[in-house]
């Protein structure tokens, strides 16, 4: 830079960067609210934009050719994905995502460790913890990717000493961190054999976490994978010695980490339990055991537009179902012709429902239903006598009262939408078949429910015809 | 050294803290784009990728090559998450008062 000597550029940088982290904290403080949440999404991408330029200042960047080619590939790949990729296809997207993260973080972290320059303990220490959170990250996300995509079975998968194998990793990681930091060359040749063990070990430790978790479970693991890709960042900016990758990646990591908590806490389950007990693999064993619990109620469309017509207050209990039938819009049509016929309209939407944190909230508002009226269990448990007619499309375990009512229930104690205490309550589902807890869900069988069987999309498209015939 | 770590240490632990005040207070209704939109904040490992990507592939060709990989990776996470993230954003309305 002809304006500045080498000292005044360092100021400016570092001024700079703090300026990136309060914008950093401004937007994430401002997407804490729906009417200031865009904004604050373009205030903290500014932060980034700011950080990036200030950073190609840096005197220690002698050519741009390289990095030109890095940002015009990413950026574009990153456009595509982000303008092409459909709302439901958003938790994997995330995941992906958050992947990449972790592996640019690695990739940090090895370059830096492979330059050779002056490295002590308190370095080395930074370089490893990057390269493992990094390559956790990365590993993991491929295959929460491949779960939500389904590329690959959703389906938990668990096998004997499992436990015992990842403690074994844990252990062996331990040994190669102990010699990457203070006995270099004790086991290895050199610095590459180092490294390339302990990627190796990382990444088959992120995809030995992941595996065992079932479908259902993806909201928690998505939230820690995200957790887990800021701390890669901060762990980075203790290799770099960089404030603002501290800062980011702390804010980041610390959100990660509330989310995967509201997660657990919506399913009365510990983080361990999440990610160590294959929840629907043990609990399909225990159910089959049950009897069965009485008569199903069917319904045709006809009778329920019926009742629907007759009814006041109408709560819609959205799930994955209605993703996957990709009934969103059919769903917003339902309700507001439901309005217009004088009924109020409610959306209830329970912390876990869907394969991410606030995915029903995602697709609802694609659909262009008012964010005011999703509400969330604590508010319509209450008032829930007073709902005329209960709709779930698509949901299941976060209804069932087996969670309220029976203490052997591996689900006993999870917070759930009391919809069977509503007057009546419709369940759209395809067939009879258990949701992916596997748990028989007594809510079937009661005296007030009615099963509309069929595809959920089309059950409701019907009703709406029924509507405006 | 010591006291530069010691003070990065320092802003770690704040900002973990305000991490913590800052997003106990975001409603469920927000949490995908909110997490989508920490992702891309995450993508902030641009800045150690750039430095890397630009130390002349002359001299050190290893870090340049593995700079650039963490650079694009950092660009997609970047670009894809905060485009996505707006994307979202812009589908949540009020319904506006006839």
């Amino acid at each position: 830079m002809i304006f500045f000597d080498q000292f005044n550029t360092q100021i400016v940088v570092n001024l700079t960067y703090i300026l990136a982290s309060m914008l950093f904290i401004l937007g994430l403080k401002m997407l804490g609210s729906p009417e200031t949440a865009r904004k604050g999404n373009l205030v903290s991408s500014s932060g980034m934009l700011l950080a990036v330029l200030v950073t190609l200042l840096d005197q220690s960047i002698i050519d741009f050719t390289w990095i030109i080619v890095g940002v015009c590939i990413g950026s574009l790949i990153g456009f595509i994905a982000a303008t092409k990729v459909k709302m439901t296809g958003v938790p994997e997207m995330v995941a992906l995502f958050n992947g990449f993260g972790g592996i640019a973080s690695l990739l940090v972290g090895s370059a830096e460790y492979l330059s050779g320059f002056d490295q002590n303990a308190a370095l080395l220490i930074a370089i490893y913890l990057t390269v493992l959170i990094g390559g956790v990250t990365f590993s993991g996300s491929l295959i929460a990717w491949g779960k939500l995509s389904e590329t690959i079975s959703g389906k938990p998968y668990l096998y004997n000493g499992q436990q015992i194998v990842n403690s074994l990793l844990l252990g062996v990681l331990l040994l190669a961190g102990l010699e990457m930091i203070f006995f270099q060359g004790m086991f290895t040749e050199n610095q590459f054999q180092i490294l390339f063990i302990i990627c190796l070990l990382a990444f088959t430790l992120g995809a030995l976490l992941v595996i065992p978790i079932g479908g259902a479970d993806m909201p928690v693991v998505i939230a820690l994978l995200n957790s887990f890709s800021g701390l890669a960042a901060c762990a980075a900016g203790f290799v770099i010695l960089n404030n603002v990758l501290i800062v980011a990646g702390a804010l980041v990591g610390a959100s990660g980490l509330i989310l995967t908590n509201i997660m657990c806490k919506a399913m009365n389950r510990s983080l361990a339990n999440v990610l160590f007990s294959g929840f629907g693999a043990v609990t399909t064993i225990g159910s089959e055991a049950k009897v069965s619990q009485g008569e199903v109620r069917p319904i045709n469309t006809a009778d329920a537009y019926l009742i629907l017509e007759a009814a006041a207050s109408v709560l819609i209990v959205p799930g994955y179902g209605m993703a996957v039938a990709q009934a969103q819009h059919s769903v917003r049509e339902l309700g507001e012709l439901l309005e217009a016929n004088g009924a109020e309209v409610k959306y209830a939407i329970h912390p876990v429902a869907g394969r991410m944190p606030g995915h029903m909230n995602v697709l609802l508002a694609e659909a262009n239903v008012s964010y005011d009226v999703l509400v969330v269990p604590e508010d319509v448990n209450p008032i829930m006598e007073t709902v005329d007619v209960c709709m779930v499309i698509g949901a299941n375990d976060v209804v069932n009262p087996d969670a309220k009512e029976n203490e052997s229930s591996p689900i006993y104690g999870m917070p759930i939408i009391e919809t069977d205490r509503a007057k009546i309550v419709f369940v759209l589902k395809r067939s009879m078949a258990s949701g992916f807890a596997g748990i028989q869900n007594p809510l079937f069988f009661k005296s007030n429910t009615r099963m509309l069987f069929g595809d959920a999309k089309e059950s409701v498209s019907s009703l709406v015809a029924e509507f405006k015939s | 050294m010591e006291t530069q770590l010691t003070l990065l240490f320092f802003v770690l632990v704040l900002s973990i803290f305000l991490g913590f005040e800052l997003i106990s207070k975001v409603p469920s209704t927000l949490h995908t784009p909110l997490m989508s939109g920490a992702n891309a904040i995450s993508g902030i490992t641009l800045v150690g990728a750039l430095l890397a990507s630009g130390s002349g592939y002359v001299s050190q060709p290893l870090t340049v090559l593995l700079g650039t990989a963490a650079v694009t990776f950092a660009t997609i996470n970047v670009v894809g998450g905060y485009l996505v993230t707006n994307r979202m954003l812009s589908m949540f309305k009020k319904k506006e008062t006839e």
